[in-house]
């Protein structure tokens, strides 16, 4: 429950304990498929978006490696047409066979749209699976590949929702101009009765320490190298998640940033470069990913990427550098934060972490960080043994 | 440290079952009486004429100014020259290199943006309030002292050229370009694109000539919205009050529109992609039109939201897309209807005649009042949702004041959401849905 009385709107925010590490190496894509399902009417609900828009709402979900998130956003006059709504598919779904032949297609062409028939599309199956030998972050949300998507039974939709989507399951977040009394009274009356079902406990297997550079060289058909770097980092709840965090900021946190000065600016190897990270649940990837420019060679540019890591290694960040990445941290949560929407969500997500209460000692956590900190973490991360890289050539 | 959320979390207590009706649907409030109203802005006039307005609202420590130039590629005499500009004012100015710039924006966590439209240019601050006192003077220094380094020119003719390359490849980005060309012609600011040649033969003489009558001498209106400094506006006119704004007039530049003779086209780009892009366009009058409010009703029945007919059709029936989507172009002079969407390779044909399809039942039959209602109550909770928080309050407002329009426009547009029947919109369609005028665009 979170108050705001600022605005004329309502969130209704469930997010379910369930992602796409959840999935069968066989059928994968499955969370996100599942997802689309959801919006194919519920069991006394013949459909799902009419009776929210006559309400005045809107509605999306998200799925990720980790959590699956629906969210709605509508007057607050109207608030129970939302608990009506996440309520009945919680209960269950129609389960109707046209709705899963239309949204197989659909993610099809989802698939497609953003994987397929891009230059560079492909890049993060080949990461990933480089990268990750049993933990399931081996294969993207979307899935390995289309054919698991067209697998898909109503039996498999059936099963997963009974084994997932369960009171016990998911994190309820109300938001805005709503009062507390009200909004119980309406939980009780539209959740209390739907059997909580029993916890999913995960037995997802960890990722082996990578003892081992890993490299891959692929040929495709597009017009610029392009070189990706990956580095195993932390768990979102592990300590030292948020120096790893900061270290993605000060090599590839906007233009001052060292990457972007030293390799695009000063030496031109690159005409773009990043660093960042995917704040995954369990251990996640740290990347540097740039397009070279036309005439550069692969070895060249990687060393030079190597450089500015060594002197990061070997001489750590300046206080006044360690304040710009601080500062440009509170700055994006204060932003983050003016959205009633992404407030509803973090609470959600924090909640599912273990407690809604680290949305408010987060930015706390980030001013703890120390130089000294910055300097042990990159040593650790930037170990050769711990990379995968993957040297993407342009084939005319 | 203060808290970032007040929140309160509670578990479920164990319930006794209790007997409701899950198929009926709770009452709603329609949008006939949902309460809803344009909040206001705070004007002032810096002392070389510059209009500030000022919309102090929030709950973060938040804000952000927007300054407006008229400096958008409707005033430049070659291709890409006033978007080069817009975005190489960050990268030098006569004692601040590019690094300099950027280290002392990012420094305060804040970020400097820039925009080049059709007929405006725009330089953006977010940042946290209690950091702006030390960024204005700065935004101050760009806009008047840059001085476009040679070696910053080439670096970023350079990189634009590679990701023009990348971009070429995708056939989303050559469907959207050359649907615009065709519309107004590839000589109109509104249909003109960026090509290999441009990049290559832009000059830092043209840039500066550019910054000297657009930016130094040129025309401004700046907003700013967020939870503001009391002395704001003392702030604002130390660093932009005796800038030379305003006080030389621009030249009116009368282009004229070339739509292409022929409607129909079909596109080779990449050989081994998976699916088109689809594009279908017709010209349509500015928003001072008295038809736009209720054509931007009909727009949203057709395909302005996930409820749109041409959703629900060629995603949800037929699953031949994962989007499709129709709207109205945000231009001052003429606008125009745009439909847009990525289908598989082998569906492309049969989703374009399902397009058709629904743009002449709109003709044809009248909107019933069932979906009519849902369209309204639709429209009215979105815009009150757009209305939440200042950065969407002042962006509307910016949106009407570069219009040359006011607050009258905004109630008369939710009296035509809340009033305009199915007949009014079964005419605006006859009038303006016709198909022998639509460009037609498909790019494998």
């Amino acid at each position: 429950m979170h108050e705001d009385h600022s605005t004329p709107m309502a969130v209704v925010n469930v997010m379910y304990d369930v992602g796409s590490r959840d999935e069968d190496p066989n059928r994968t894509g499955f969370a996100h498929l599942f997802e689309h399902l959801m919006f194919g009417g519920s069991v006394n609900i013949p459909e799902y978006d009419s009776p929210l828009q006559l309400a005045g709402g809107e509605n999306n979900a998200y799925t990720s490696s980790d959590v699956t998130n629906y969210y709605i956003q509508l007057p607050a006059e109207n608030l129970e047409t939302a608990f009506w709504l996440e309520s009945d598919r919680m209960l269950s779904l129609a389960f109707r066979k046209k709705s899963l032949e239309v949204q197989k297609k659909v993610v099809c062409e989802e698939f497609k749209e953003h994987y397929l028939n891009k230059p560079y599309g492909d890049v993060w199956f080949k990461i990933r699976e480089m990268a990750y030998e049993k933990h399931p972050y081996r294969w993207l949300t979307i899935g390995k590949e289309l054919s698991h998507i067209e697998l898909a039974e109503l039996e498999d939709v059936k099963e997963f929702f009974f084994r997932f989507y369960r009171p016990i399951n998911a994190v309820l977040v109300v938001a805005g101009h709503v009062n507390t009394a009200n909004v119980l009274e309406l939980s009780e009356k539209w959740f209390g009765d739907i059997p909580s079902g029993e916890k999913n406990y995960r037995d997802i297997p960890a990722e082996p320490g990578q003892l081992a550079p890993k490299r891959k060289a692929v040929d495709a058909k597009v017009p610029l190298d392009a070189f990706y770097k990956n580095w195993h980092i932390y768990s979102r709840l592990d300590s030292r998640y948020y120096a790893a965090d900061l270290i993605t900021e000060v090599l590839g946190g906007g233009g001052s940033s060292r990457l972007y000065q030293s390799l695009v600016k000063e030496k031109k190897l690159f005409s773009n470069i990043e660093c960042y990270h995917f704040g995954t649940v369990d251990p996640g990837l740290l990347t540097v990913e740039g397009k070279l420019i036309k005439g550069v060679k692969m070895e060249e540019a990687e060393a030079a990427v190597e450089e500015e890591l060594m002197k990061l290694k070997e001489s750590g960040i300046e206080d006044k550098e360690l304040v710009k990445v601080k500062n440009r941290t509170e700055a994006v949560i204060s932003f983050e934060d003016m959205s009633l929407m992404n407030r509803a969500g973090s609470l959600a997500f924090y909640e599912i972490l273990g407690d809604a209460s680290l949305m408010n000692s987060e930015l706390q956590r980030y001013q703890e960080v120390t130089a000294e900190n910055i300097l042990e973490e990159s040593r650790i991360i930037f170990d050769e043994k711990n990379s995968s890289t993957l040297h993407y050539y342009a084939k005319n | 440290m203060t808290k970032r959320i007040q929140a309160l979390c509670i578990t479920m207590p164990k319930i006794k079952e209790k007997g409701i009706d899950r198929k009926i649907a709770p009452a709603i409030v329609d949008a006939a009486r949902l309460h809803i109203e344009l909040p206001k802005y705070e004007m002032h006039v810096l002392s070389n004429g510059v209009e500030l307005y000022l919309f102090n609202m929030g709950t973060q420590e938040t804000m952000m100014v927007n300054w407006i130039l008229d400096a958008g590629n409707w005033y430049e005499q070659s291709n890409l020259v006033a978007a080069t500009t817009n975005h190489l004012l960050k990268n030098g100015t006569a004692s601040k290199n590019a690094f300099a710039v950027n280290q002392h924006f990012e420094f305060y966590g804040s970020y400097l943006n820039r925009n080049c439209y059709n007929e405006t240019a725009e330089v953006s601050l977010h940042c946290l309030s209690k950091h702006v006192r030390e960024l204005l003077p700065v935004v101050a220094e760009i806009m008047n002292e840059s001085v476009f380094p040679e070696e910053e020119l080439d670096i970023y003719k350079k990189n634009m050229h590679q990701r023009l390359k990348v971009n070429l490849q995708k056939n989303e980005f050559v469907a959207t370009r050359m649907i615009e060309a065709y519309l107004f012609g590839e000589q109109h600011p509104y249909g003109r694109f960026s090509r290999e040649e441009d990049y290559i033969s832009l000059q830092q003489v043209q840039l500066k000539d550019f910054f000297q009558r657009y930016y130094q001498n040129g025309k401004a209106v700046i907003f700013v919205a967020g939870v503001l400094p009391k002395d704001i506006v003392q702030q604002l006119e130390a660093s932009f009050g005796k800038l030379n704004w305003g006080k030389h007039s621009l030249p009116v530049n009368d282009h004229t529109l070339h739509p292409s003779g022929e409607k129909k086209y079909r596109l080779q780009n990449s050989i081994d992609g998976v699916q088109g892009s689809i594009r279908l366009a017709k010209l349509f009058p500015n928003r001072k039109h008295p038809d736009f409010p209720k054509m931007q009703v009909l727009n949203n029945v057709l395909g302005g939201f996930f409820g749109s007919r041409l959703m629900n059709n060629i995603r949800e029936d037929k699953g031949y897309t994962y989007g499709i989507h129709s709207y109205l172009m945000n231009h001052i002079q003429t606008s125009a209807l745009l439909i847009s969407t990525e289908a598989g390779k082998d569906v492309c044909e049969p989703a374009l005649v399902e397009v058709y399809k629904e743009v002449e039942r709109l003709r044809k039959e009248p909107i019933s009042d069932e979906e009519l209602l849902l369209t309204r109550n639709y429209l009215i909770g979105s815009i009150l949702s757009e209305l939440d928080g200042p950065f969407q309050v002042a962006s509307r407002w910016k949106n009407y004041i570069l219009n040359g329009l006011n607050e009258e426009y905004f109630y008369n547009s939710i009296r035509t959401i809340r009033e305009v029947s199915p007949r009014e919109l079964q005419e605006i369609a006859e009038k303006y849905l016709t198909m022998e005028d639509f460009y037609e665009l498909i790019v494998v």
